[in-house]
């Protein structure tokens, strides 16, 4: 799959979370195995009043969107994969008024499992969360065609 | 109303409803905090835009975490009259069923308090505690 065919993908994938439309994610870069997404900084999502700072929720809800996300740039078909655990690290507070990236890849797949890495930065090479997380797979089938087909563009095609 | 008198007002009254209205994460998720003598429970409402899986439909990971991490730091600045918010260090997070779209609610437990660092437990559930949705720990600092 070329990237542009990733990108619209993913794209496709959380723009169906309404979730993710809250807090408006974008994907920023999609590769084999690579995946980018930025959360842009608003009011809506400030954990401390007094310094503006955004809530470590908001970054969460950031790195689990991408480390889910990352398995349609890992995977050869696309399977919605539930989270089972989630670590996160938060080794600085986000600056407030910047856009917080994550970028995340799935360095080992398995049949059950996907084990996924993500790191969420404002400046490239200063961290200010890192997360690893587990995934199951529950196979492509447990998720209806017309929702595959929709992410994978192929709604159309398939009248 | 400072940050330590929004604070103190919550504990004398066990009224949140100042305290969350001033952090606007709470608001965004829906997040409220009722106190039952000295226990607090914290409680997410059914919310369209918490919605993270169109298919079941289920509450977004992230915002379940979320969820749990903002009521241990409240649970937290309750508990030890910290007197601001207090700063995650790391969160761990085990997801044990699908958040469904319906209330759910978490409570909390220090585990550990020490002169710098806490450690925090959370369980999240929904229909009943029995069945948690989710479980996590949190590490807290508690100064600079």
């Amino acid at each position: 799959m070329t990237d542009t065919t990733l990108m619209d993908r993913v794209t496709r994938f959380i723009d169906t979370l309404q979730q993710s439309q809250a807090l408006g994610l974008t994907v920023t870069d999609a590769a084999h195995n690579h995946l980018v997404l930025c959360l842009p900084y608003s009011k809506q999502i400030i954990g401390n009043p007094e310094t503006g700072v955004i809530h470590g929720g908001a970054i969460t809800t950031l790195m689990d969107t991408a480390s889910g996300s990352v398995m349609i740039c890992a995977l050869p078909e696309f399977e919605l994969c539930p989270t089972l655990d989630l670590r996160v690290d938060y080794m600085r507070a986000a600056e407030p008024h910047k856009p917080v990236y994550a970028r995340a890849e799935a360095y080992r797949v398995t049949r059950n499992i996907i084990f996924t890495r993500c790191e969420a930065y404002q400046e490239p090479g200063k961290a200010v969360a890192q997360c690893v997380g587990t995934f199951m797979r529950i196979g492509k089938e447990a998720t209806p065609k017309s929702y595959r087909d929709l992410i994978t563009g192929d709604a159309h095609d398939n009248g | 109303m400072t940050t330590a008198e929004v604070l103190r007002y919550t504990q004398e009254t066990g009224d949140f409803s100042r305290m969350l209205n001033d952090i606007p994460y709470a608001t965004f998720i829906g997040l409220e905090c009722e106190r039952f003598g000295d226990d607090l429970i914290f409680r997410l409402p059914r919310k369209a835009s918490n919605i993270g899986n169109p298919i079941l439909p289920a509450i977004h990971g992230g915002v379940i975490g979320g969820f749990m991490e903002l009521s241990a730091a409240i649970y937290l600045m309750m508990s030890q009259e910290v007197l601001r918010m207090p700063l995650i260090v790391d969160f761990s997070l085990d997801y044990l069923r699908a958040g469904l779209d319906r209330e759910t609610f978490a409570e909390c437990r220090l585990t550990r308090q020490g002169n710098r660092v806490a450690n925090v437990m959370i369980t999240a559930w929904q229909k009943s505690r029995n069945e948690p949705i989710a479980t996590a720990r949190a590490h807290f600092l508690l100064e600079d």
